[in-house]
């Protein structure tokens, strides 16, 4: 994909269906060429899920998004807010998308309610009361309301990962990002994580999810995209993704996580 | 090997197990002591030299500090040795008699009751805070860090305004010029040391290093050398006419010292947070100051605990230092009595040491407890 002009990118941006555009993106660390020219436009309501292997730059990438990694080019405009130095930007869209971890990161010393809602009281300035209602509906959405007043070390690995999803939920965010949900459970965990997301995926939230789980890839993503190297290798819808892969990275990849 | 042989196989249980009681020698007092005082060759002699050392020096101690003790008397004749006392034991007598400059120096007799309300309105902020599950616990904090420190210049200091007349600090002494030195230095320094270990991970440069400039400064003197200091020098820098109150120098230089130790402490806790509790709070759009106060502090605090309260028990230790810029402190102000000539006794120096050391026993002591049952209680909580 070649680097879009700027007006280009301007046309695109005032659109108000994009929901994630990243033009001509590349980072460093240090000597070590991680991102190099990621172009990528995610439409509102898209479900992307990004395959690869293992060093390929999916996790910097995603964390770009909302600016956990900072970059040396290119430039990375989320819900028509372009992500600069400016701390008003980056809060402005980090206020808007949700990111779910592989180690989950809830807060150990609070319980799975005050986990919930300690954005919503904090950054949003919502009042105690409303915040832990808010909390309730999404506990209850992931199926663990019962599970409100303890502590997440008291919970299995998939019941903290559903925790941290309606944490991030909570914050009524229009875009989630998921970096390998389920990779750190164990196998029998795997499932429940997964159905949650399938039915966020079912309410339209624009989706970026990085995750080896194909099974899940077929069933929602609206494109998938294959990355190594620090580049993205292919974008295709599911089917042909899966079925017809464009190339030999791309086939050698699935062979060895589909067997 | 006979037995095995004799006793049928049987992988499947056929009836359901009974529970049963342990077996004798695991449980009860002899069980206790098999288990952890005669173990082994090695842990058996350890037992009973530590047994030996207990016989040899327990008794001696009791009976000098009780038995052989005198309780009172009017002067230094009760403590010397006679034929009815051979061997004087302490001189409680003495303590009884300097009790009162012990605990107030040379503060006026008249005021002394408003000594005895800062203690007790101190005591009582300290139990509000310190028992968990009291009421209303953020005003107790207000009062402790706001209202307390004001009532206590008021009352301590005097506001003739109100009919309290003033009591300069050279006035002071003895154990309230070391709970206020401990006092201040403990309540400045745990803010203070967060705010230099926050600075020293700064990412602005000129922040990181003040913070690493004045922690390994403070670091690499001795204490005495900073009260020296706050004493010397501080008086060379401000005006003439506001020369500060010597005891104030002293608080300054005890809690910017202490500081500098809390800011390591501090600083061993946050680097103990992982980075994805970094990462999840900036995810969720908290900015730099809510993130630390309600993500990363309170669970970098919580995994220092034990160190905090140790440097809180250094600190209080360490107060005694102020005697040298002529403060006199509690040690100090028992240093002075043991010289009177009404009660110059063998044993006079050694009883008031032995009272200094009961003292400082007694709060070091109560400290390292409480923080032991706040451990206990955090670690719990956390798995609950
Ligand atoms: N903070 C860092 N400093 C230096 N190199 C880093 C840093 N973070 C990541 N890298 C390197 O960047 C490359 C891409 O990392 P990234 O985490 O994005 O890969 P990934 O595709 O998510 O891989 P995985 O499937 O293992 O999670 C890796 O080679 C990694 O070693
Ligand atoms: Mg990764």
């Amino acid at each position: 994909m070649a680097m879009q002009t700027p007006d280009d990118f301007a046309a695109r941006n005032s659109s108000a269906e994009i929901a994630v555009e990243v033009a001509g993106l590349h980072k460093w660390y240090g000597e070590f060429h991680v991102l190099r020219d990621i172009n990528l436009a995610v439409a509102r309501g898209e479900r992307i899920v990004i395959c690869g292997p293992s060093g390929g730059g999916k996790s910097t990438l995603l964390r770009c998004v909302n600016r956990l990694e900072d970059w040396q080019r290119g430039r990375v405009v989320v819900d028509g807010i372009e992500l600069t130095d400016d701390p008003k930007q980056i809060l402005a869209v980090r206020r808007n998308v949700g990111m779910v971890f592989q180690q989950f990161n809830l807060f150990p010393h609070l319980t799975v309610l005050e986990n919930c809602t300690l954005a919503p009281i904090w950054v949003r300035r919502m009042p105690k009361k409303q915040a832990e209602e808010l909390a309730m509906r999404f506990l209850a959405r992931v199926k663990i309301p019962e599970q409100a007043h303890k502590y997440p070390a008291r919970l299995s690995g998939g019941q903290q990962q559903r925790v941290a999803i309606a944490r991030a939920l909570c914050m009524n965010p229009n875009i989630m990002l998921f970096d390998e949900p389920t990779s750190a459970l164990d196998p029998e965990m795997v499932k429940e994580v997964l159905d949650t997301m399938v039915g966020l995926a079912a309410d339209g939230i624009t989706m970026l999810v990085v995750t080896h789980e194909m099974g899940f890839a077929r069933q929602v993503a609206d494109r998938v995209i294959f990355m190594a190297d620090g580049q993205i290798i292919e974008i295709n819808a599911p089917k042909q993704f899966f079925e017809s892969p464009q190339h030999e990275r791309t086939r050698l990849f699935l062979q060895q996580v589909l067997h | 090997m006979a037995a095995i042989a004799d006793t049928p196989v049987l992988y499947v249980r056929t009836a359901p197990a009974e529970q049963l009681l342990p077996p004798p020698a695991s449980s009860g007092l002899i069980g206790w002591l098999r288990a952890n005082l005669f173990s082994s060759f090695g842990n058996t002699v350890l037992t009973l030299a530590c047994a030996a050392l207990i016989l040899w020096a327990v008794p001696p101690l009791l009976r000098f500090l009780f038995i052989d003790a005198v309780w009172s008397g009017p002067d230094r004749e009760v403590c010397l040795a006679s034929p009815a006392h051979p061997e004087p034991g302490a001189c409680w007598a003495f303590v009884r008699v300097w009790l009162s400059y012990f605990i107030y120096g040379f503060y006026p007799i008249p005021a002394r009751w408003r000594v005895d309300v800062f203690f007790a309105a101190l005591a009582f902020g300290i139990g509000w805070l310190a028992w968990l599950s009291a009421p209303r616990r953020d005003l107790g904090a207000v009062y402790v860090f706001i209202v307390l420190p004001v009532l206590s210049v008021v009352l301590l200091y005097g506001f003739p305004a109100i009919g309290l007349p003033a009591v300069p600090t050279n006035l002071w002494g003895g154990v309230l010029v070391t709970i206020v030195v401990a006092t201040v230095g403990i309540v400045a320094s745990l803010p203070i040391g967060i705010l230099l270990a926050l600075g020293r991970r700064s990412e602005l440069p000129a922040v990181r290093w003040l913070a690493i400039g004045f922690i390994e400064f403070v670091r690499g003197v001795p204490l005495i050398t900073v009260l020296f200091m706050a004493s010397v020098m501080l008086p060379l820098f401000v005006p003439q006419q506001i020369e500060p109150d010597k005891l104030l120098r002293a608080l300054i230089g005890v809690a910017l010292f202490a500081s500098a130790y809390m800011a390591e402490v501090v600083r061993g806790g946050l680097a103990a947070v992982p980075r994805g509790q970094y990462e999840a709070a900036r995810a969720l759009a908290l900015t730099y100051w809510p993130m630390m106060g309600l993500v990363i502090l309170p669970q970098a605090l919580r995994v220092t605990l034990p160190n905090i309260v140790n440097t809180f028990i250094g600190l209080f230790k360490d107060t005694t230092l102020v005697f040298v810029i002529g403060i006199f402190d509690f040690l100090r102000t028992i240093e002075a009595a043991r010289g009177d000539p009404k009660w110059a006794t063998p044993v006079t120096a050694t009883t008031g040491y032995a009272f200094a050391a009961l003292f400082y026993f007694v709060f070091c002591y109560g400290m390292s407890r409480y923080a032991r049952s706040v451990e206990a209680r955090l670690s719990r909580s956390d798995r609950r």
